[in-house]
């Protein structure tokens, strides 16, 4: 699989007309990608979302940790500045939720990028290799499989305490394995195609075979499968904070926000309501943009 | 086949050995004790207590003896709970737990599987987008945001039933840390068997039955939903491995006396033993799941059997 400049440059050379340009596999796809409109709607969503967590503290007046002794735990009101109301310190909760925004966010980005790289460094090599080398990475992936994983972080995170940094850490080596598996499953089948025997033939090390050749050509249902972690991580760390497990005071995240609205949804509904819609549409949009992404990179199932 | 599941069998006890040593060592190496957070004690008495639950003794032998303990199903005392074994709490916690989770996957399943055909026989209808959107939000909703809104709709506003509690185990105290636990999962399924029906409708094998001019009705139920049931079957395991992390949270969430609420606490009292028997008991079930559904995986797909 050539890019697009190869390409045109090859064409260039053989001396072929330029206006037959070819379409890469990635062009075609993204073409595809853009025609959905759930996908496009949901970058532009999460575009908007992401923004806002970055200049956060240019949105409001109030900085994320200020008690405004005046509003404590009062509902959203334009007037005075809090927009989305108030907690039970008196801190401003827009402030917060985008505050919360940049941490589940990164946990997401973050712990998927150690996730990635494990997994598919992981998979490569098994499918690669193959043979016994491949029976037994796999065995272990599939005994890991049946771990109660979970349990493991939560003692984890009670274990070690609460730092931002471990949460990183051990959300990635729990999702690495499913990557592993998808990687190696299709290594597998690129592991006896032309271009690797040529590749072996001309004497360029395995080492680099597996990271110049293999994995740039399983990178589309990694990609997909990518795009399903972040999600997954951004629910998993929610679900940590909330049980007080993930990142601390005066620090927050969108779990942790959920957890203290959860708590007073009688008096404060708002608390809940603001960061939960936050969340959950963030993991809509990743939904949406991943299965777009696997509608456009595998066009058997259309 | 036989040989198929007795191999399986036989990785479980390794991986049940490692789920046992890795969570022992975990718990033991991290800072602090199971005695810190409590006024301090004189040394000599502080002496016996650790004698007593053997905690003064080197890590490698205290392994050794909870192992051997074990083996003859020997839980120990819970150190935190007083007067308690920890085979008793788990003895009186299990039933609430496991009333949830069974009943979470019993209704995910039956719900999922239902709308995610409903909708794969509708392919690209309003019906099919408008369930596959609800599935997507049910998704997109995590169980810990649902459970307080359904506590909240039901038990304050309509005041149908109760917002949280156990009483003595009446049905209307079920009722919504079931739906909260299964709904994420009602979505998955549906999605999950609408996209595996859709394939397995334009497969071959369909097209022949349509063919010889059988009824509709029996094309779906004796031929598409096997094959189509194939993903959903081998998505049970880590189904049931997320009803029991997520029963952790809806029990506290709900007041349930399951076992999931014992882990939260267990861990950060560092009560060793507890913690241990909480994480065996929620292991020993993954992986018989996890070995039952691979049983009924090799019976279903003709790909697997021996010739």
């Amino acid at each position: 699989m050539m890019n697009k400049s190869e390409k045109t440059a090859l064409l260039q050379s053989a001396g072929a007309t330029k206006e037959i340009e070819g379409r890469s596999l990635w062009r075609d796809a993204r073409i595809r990608l853009f025609r959905n409109k759930a996908a496009v709607g949901s970058m532009i969503i999460l575009g908007i979302i992401t923004l806002l967590a970055i200049i956060a503290p240019l949105l409001s007046p109030y900085a994320y940790d200020q008690i405004d002794w005046g509003y404590i735990q009062e509902g959203p009101n334009w007037e005075n500045g809090h927009i989305f109301g108030t907690d039970g310190n008196g801190r401003d909760l827009f402030v917060r939720v985008l505050y919360g925004a940049r941490v589940s966010l990164a946990v997401g980005l973050l712990a998927t990028a150690v996730s990635l790289i494990i997994g598919v460094t992981y998979g490569a090599i098994a499918g690669y290799f193959g043979g016994k080398i491949d029976s037994i990475m796999m065995r272990f992936v599939d005994v890991l499989y049946s771990l109660p994983f979970m349990f493991f972080v939560i003692m984890l995170m009670v274990v070690f305490g609460r730092n931002i940094f471990l949460i990183f850490v051990a959300l990635g080596a729990v999702e690495w394995l499913t990557m592993a598996r998808i990687v190696r499953g299709q290594t597998l089948s690129l592991r006896r195609r032309e271009f690797i025997e040529a590749a072996h033939a001309t004497g360029v090390s395995n080492f680099k075979i597996i990271f110049r050749h293999v994995i740039p050509n399983v990178l589309g249902p990694v990609i997909v499968y990518m795009t399903l972690t972040i999600p997954q991580v951004i629910l998993t760390e929610s679900f940590l904070s909330f049980l007080g497990l993930g990142v601390q005071e005066p620090l927050t995240s969108w779990g942790v926000l959920i957890s203290e609205g959860a708590k007073v949804i009688e008096a404060s509904t708002w608390m809940l309501i603001y960061p939960a819609v936050f969340l959950a549409l963030t993991l809509f949009c990743f939904n949406f943009i991943g299965d777009g992404l696997r509608d456009a990179l595998d066009p058997k199932d259309r | 086949m036989l040989s198929y599941a007795i191999r399986r069998l036989l990785i479980a006890i390794p991986t049940l050995f490692i789920v046992i040593t890795v969570a022992f060592f975990m718990m033991r190496i991290a800072p602090g004790g199971p005695f810190d957070q409590e006024r301090a004690l004189p040394p000599e008495i502080e002496k016996n207590i650790k004698a007593a639950y053997d905690l003064d003794k080197p890590l490698i032998e205290q392994y050794g003896i909870y192992i051997g303990k074990l083996l003859q199903g020997d839980f120990g005392p819970s150190i935190k709970i007083r007067d308690f074994s920890v085979a008793e709490l788990i003895m009186a916690g299990a039933p609430a737990s496991m009333q949830l989770g069974l009943s979470a996957i019993a209704l995910a399943l039956v719900f999922g599987i239902g709308f995610g055909t409903y909708a794969a026989l509708r392919q690209n209808s309003a019906v099919d987008f408008a369930v596959m959107g609800i599935a997507m939000i049910g998704i997109a909703i995590p169980n810990f945001v649902m459970a307080p809104l359904l506590s909240l709709v039901f038990g304050l506003y309509l005041a149908i039933l109760p917002t949280a509690g156990w009483g003595d185990g009446e049905i209307q105290y079920k009722i919504l840390p079931i739906i909260a636990l299964a709904l994420p999962q009602i979505a998955y399924i549906a999605r999950l068997t609408r996209g595996s029906m859709v394939e397995v409708l334009h497969s071959n094998y369909i097209r022949t039955a349509r063919a010889k001019g059988l009824r509709e009705k029996l094309v779906v139920n004796r031929h598409a939903i096997k094959g189509a049931l194939l993903p959903v079957i081998s998505y049970l395991g880590p189904a049931t491995a997320a009803v029991m992390t997520g029963s952790v949270v809806i029990e506290s969430i709900f007041g349930v006396p399951g076992i999931g609420t014992y882990f939260i606490k267990a861990a950060l009292n560092r009560d060793y033993p507890l913690v241990m028997g909480v994480v065996i008991v929620y292991a020993v079930m993954i992986i018989m799941l996890n070995f039952l559904v691979d049983m009924v995986y090799g019976l279903l797909d003709p790909k697997l059997k021996s010739p």
